[in-house]
């Protein structure tokens, strides 16, 4: 089971996280740091098996591939956003957290404003 | 998965923190600055290097470049 791995393994984190935390606090940030990335690697694989299946039906319904790659390329953006601003909030800099979830915001919209354009174009056809 | 990273990193920030109260014991503050100064950068090197093959591990499946 996996889970069980990664549940030991965070909760032997946060001993060493607490130890940490009272006599040197970067390293305490530093080894959430690494088991984030750790977590993060672990469910990397996982992901990517997923993302292959939704190719696959994407495949079959003969859905156009570039708006897929463009919900998988802001999927990756959110994920890796969420990870880099928990970091910086974890050690107390809640501003740099806000500086990062806003630039993904702007990414993904850059990224969402062809599907949006395309939507409004179909829209447009339809009404007479 | 390689999970003795985490030990690696508690370990040398739990050395770090004896070295440096010990250091400070004797009165040598800038050594036991020093010390930590290292022990911070040998755990940055470590971390680093999880961090890029994490994003490219990223970058690869979700096919951002």
């Amino acid at each position: 089971m996996e889970i069980i791995r990664i549940v030991a393994l965070g909760l032997l984190t946060m001993v060493f996280y607490v130890i940490l935390k009272e006599r040197k606090e970067e390293f305490s940030i530093q080894l959430g740091l690494a088991f984030a990335a750790l977590v993060f690697i672990l469910m990397m694989g996982k992901i990517e098996s997923i993302l292959q299946v939704f190719e696959d039906l994407a495949l079959q319904a003969n859905v156009n591939m570039f708006y897929l790659n463009t919900i998988f390329k802001i999927i990756g953006i959110a994920y890796i956003a969420e990870f880099g601003s928990q970091i910086c909030k974890d050690a107390g800099s809640s501003s740099i957290a806000g500086k990062i979830e806003f630039a993904a915001k702007i990414l993904i919209m850059v990224l969402a404003i062809p599907i949006i354009v395309a939507i409004l174009e179909i829209i447009v056809k339809l009404i007479p | 998965m390689d999970v003795s990273i985490i030990f690696k990193i508690a370990g040398i920030g739990i050395l770090t923190a004896v070295l440096h109260s010990v250091l400070k014991s004797f009165g040598k503050e800038d050594q036991a600055h020093l010390a930590t100064l290292a022990g911070v950068t040998i755990v940055l090197f470590m971390v680093v290097q999880l961090l890029a093959s994490l994003f490219d591990y990223v970058r690869s499946v979700f096919s951002l470049y």
